[in-house]
């Protein structure tokens, strides 16, 4: 069993740090003791850290902030940020409006020349 | 449902050459790009390119990209612009956005080409306006005609940082310090140099401490690290500045790789996560191939030289073109690629302390900490000797994949051999005719051509000058040292400019003759 998926391993308790309220994700305006905490509060991945927080959910998808929010997870875990499994990747790979979502282009009206 | 033999997303470096590639054996190919325009990052790129002939060294970036747009367009390769690829559905199904619609097409092959994204450092006040990527500066100077900042600091010596601060320069804005913390200058020592002997101050040991301003950047403090990267106090060292510039490194690109169902691993060497693939871009699922930095972050040569072969192995894939074709066209391009690959900053050394070159010559140290070779360094290099009359001094004290300034010399002065990141050095009984070839071929502006003693109490040197405006004959200046330091008093004797030259002008100022050695940057007294 890795260090992420052995949940009885014990982290320490939760000390506050001078930066904690330094934003890391600022689409959607979480502070690295957001982060911290969360980790603390029991969210080991990345899938459960972007389902608690809602980092890397927003305008850039984690283009800034999946790599940073990724080293602070890892660092409170006192693991190597490449043990840590990136966030599922899925569609849409970039922000979209849903009625552009929606508006599929039907066959024989694609965008061809 | 749209279908294609292959598509390919990215047109940047490697998916153009991609595409290329497969365009001439016959392949229909289309290119998606989510930018409005195609190149990539290669039309950021002004400054000349370190390689061979083949790699299309000294060559501008942005005009390799001109190069490649035209190559594609007369063999037909369609490049949809605009147009991002939202999604990778299982058997090669590709969702693409453009407009107000989402397409969907098929792919019997696809090559991921999407490259990278800015690597970010979090410090207080990361978040001011005013804190921006060099790729970001890099876009406002080159692509939109708009200065970043009117006084800048750069974090981070490695080869983006190095070429972007010489831009910014050049694009007329203050760079007031270069800071990484790492103890060694991490991109070419050429690139270091004539960044520093313009004055700019390196900071190695250094990192951000805090940007400072309420609504946007007015202020940066930096401190010394220690060598585990903690503050040591009392160090701090503050600027005024509007702008801070992060080149910090770059991550693939490779989501559309893990959606697609693609066997993935976290390789810090290769910047972050990205797809298990074989030497030529073969990734884990059948007919999905990768090329570029979205499998490891390097260069823009070696990305178009892995488009190529991204391109050729699609093609035998889709059966385009016989297995013992592709086996002959790849050992071609993996020899190119090798060379690229050589020398103190091959992807195997990265990391590594080197104390000696290639010829057994200890490295400057004063280079990797201070961003330029000292007076009493310099001369232990093969590129760097003395005779009478005008003759070129080279500078180049690393072994890096380069050798424009061989073929540049009509005369045969400059000699680096077969081996492609050898030491250049100075033929002994070479007829420099003071043509000024080599000093403008050298990607590195690392060529001098020096008179070391005129006759009457001077001497003259002929330097690499991309500033503009230019000076004129007559002016009156100083010289500055490779430290960019003031050396002395300096006259400009002339200023050429040819076609030749490819907007790298030659400056030749004159010195007393004491100064030859150590005067290699003219500026215009304040």
């Amino acid at each position: 069993m890795n260090a992420v998926n052995d949940r009885t391993r014990d982290i320490g308790p939760f000390v506050e740090g001078p930066d904690d309220d330094m934003l890391i994700c600022r689409c959607e305006e979480i502070t690295k003791g957001e982060i911290r905490r969360a980790v603390h509060d029991g969210m080991w991945t990345m899938t459960e850290i972007r389902r608690y927080l809602r980092t890397g959910m927003g305008l850039c998808q984690g283009q800034t902030c999946a790599k940073l929010v990724k080293g602070i997870v890892a660092r409170e875990l006192g693991i190597s940020p490449a043990e840590l499994e990136p966030a599922t990747s899925r569609v849409p790979m970039r922000p979209i409006e849903m009625h552009i979502f929606a508006n599929e282009a039907k066959e024989g009206e694609e965008y061809e020349d | 449902m749209k279908r294609y033999d292959l598509i390919i997303v990215g047109a940047g470096p490697s998916g153009l050459s991609a595409a290329i590639e497969a365009a001439k054996r016959g392949i229909e190919v289309i290119v998606f790009d989510e930018n409005e325009k195609p190149g990539g990052q290669l039309f950021k790129q002004i400054h000349k390119f370190f390689g061979s002939k083949e790699h299309r060294a000294k060559v501008r970036g942005f005009v390799i990209g001109e190069q490649l747009l035209e190559e594609a367009d007369k063999l037909g390769v369609k490049v949809e612009l605009n147009s991002t690829v939202i999604g990778l559905y299982q058997d090669k199904e590709v969702v693409v956005k453009k407009d107000d619609k989402v397409t969907h097409y098929k792919a019997d092959a696809i090559i991921i080409a999407t490259g990278a994204a800015e690597n970010m450092v979090t410090f207080p006040g990361w978040t001011l306006p005013g804190v921006i990527g060099a790729g970001a500066a890099q876009t406002m100077m080159n692509l939109h005609g708009v200065k970043p900042g009117k006084k800048i600091l750069m974090l981070g010596s490695g080869n983006v940082g190095l070429v972007v601060s010489f831009q910014l320069m050049q694009c007329g804005c203050d760079v007031v310090a270069l800071v990484d913390a790492a103890p060694r200058v991490g991109g070419y020592g050429v690139h270091a140099a004539k960044v520093a002997r313009t004055g700019v101050p390196f900071y190695l040991s250094h990192t951000i401490v805090k940007a400072e301003g309420e609504e946007c950047v007015t202020g940066v403090t930096i401190a010394e690290v220690d060598s585990s990267f903690k503050f040591i106090e009392g160090t701090e060292k503050h600027f005024d500045v509007d702008t801070i510039c992060l080149a910090v490194g770059l991550s693939p690109m490779s989501q559309l790789l893990k959606m697609a169902g693609c066997k993935m691993e976290d390789n810090p060497k290769r910047g972050g996560q990205v797809p298990i693939c074989d030497e030529h871009g073969s990734t884990s699922i059948p007919g999905i191939f990768v090329a570029g930095d979205v499998s490891g972050i390097e260069e823009a040569s070696s990305a178009m030289i892995e488009g190529r072969m991204a391109g050729i192995t699609a093609a035998e894939f889709l059966g385009y073109i016989q297995k013992d074709e592709m086996g002959t066209e790849l050992e071609n391009l993996d020899k190119a690629l090798d060379g690229l690959r050589q020398g103190m900053f091959a992807p195997s050394n990265r990391g590594k302390l080197i104390e000696k070159t290639d010829e057994g010559i200890e490295v400057s140290e004063s280079l990797l900490k201070k961003g330029y070779v000292s007076d009493d360094e310099i001369e232990r290099f093969p590129g760097v000797t003395h005779k009478k009359g005008i003759h070129p001094v080279i500078e180049c004290t690393q072994n890096i994949p380069c050798n424009p300034c061989q073929d540049a010399c009509v005369k045969k002065c400059i000699s680096i051999g077969s081996n492609i990141t050898s030491l250049p050095i100075v033929v002994e009984d070479g007829d420099c005719i003071n043509c000024g070839m080599c000093v403008a071929s050298c990607s590195g502006q690392a060529i001098f051509l020096v008179d070391e003693d005129c006759g009457d109490g001077t001497a003259t040197v002929t330097l690499p000058y991309e500033f503009l405006p230019l000076p004129s004959e007559g002016d009156k200046g100083i010289a500055l040292g490779r430290d960019g330091k003031k050396v002395c008093e300096a006259t400009v004797v002339s200023v050429k400019s040819a076609k030749a030259f490819d907007k790298t002008h030659l400056l030749t100022m004159r010195v007393p003759k004491e100064y030859a050695m150590k005067a290699r940057f003219y500026k215009e007294a304040e």
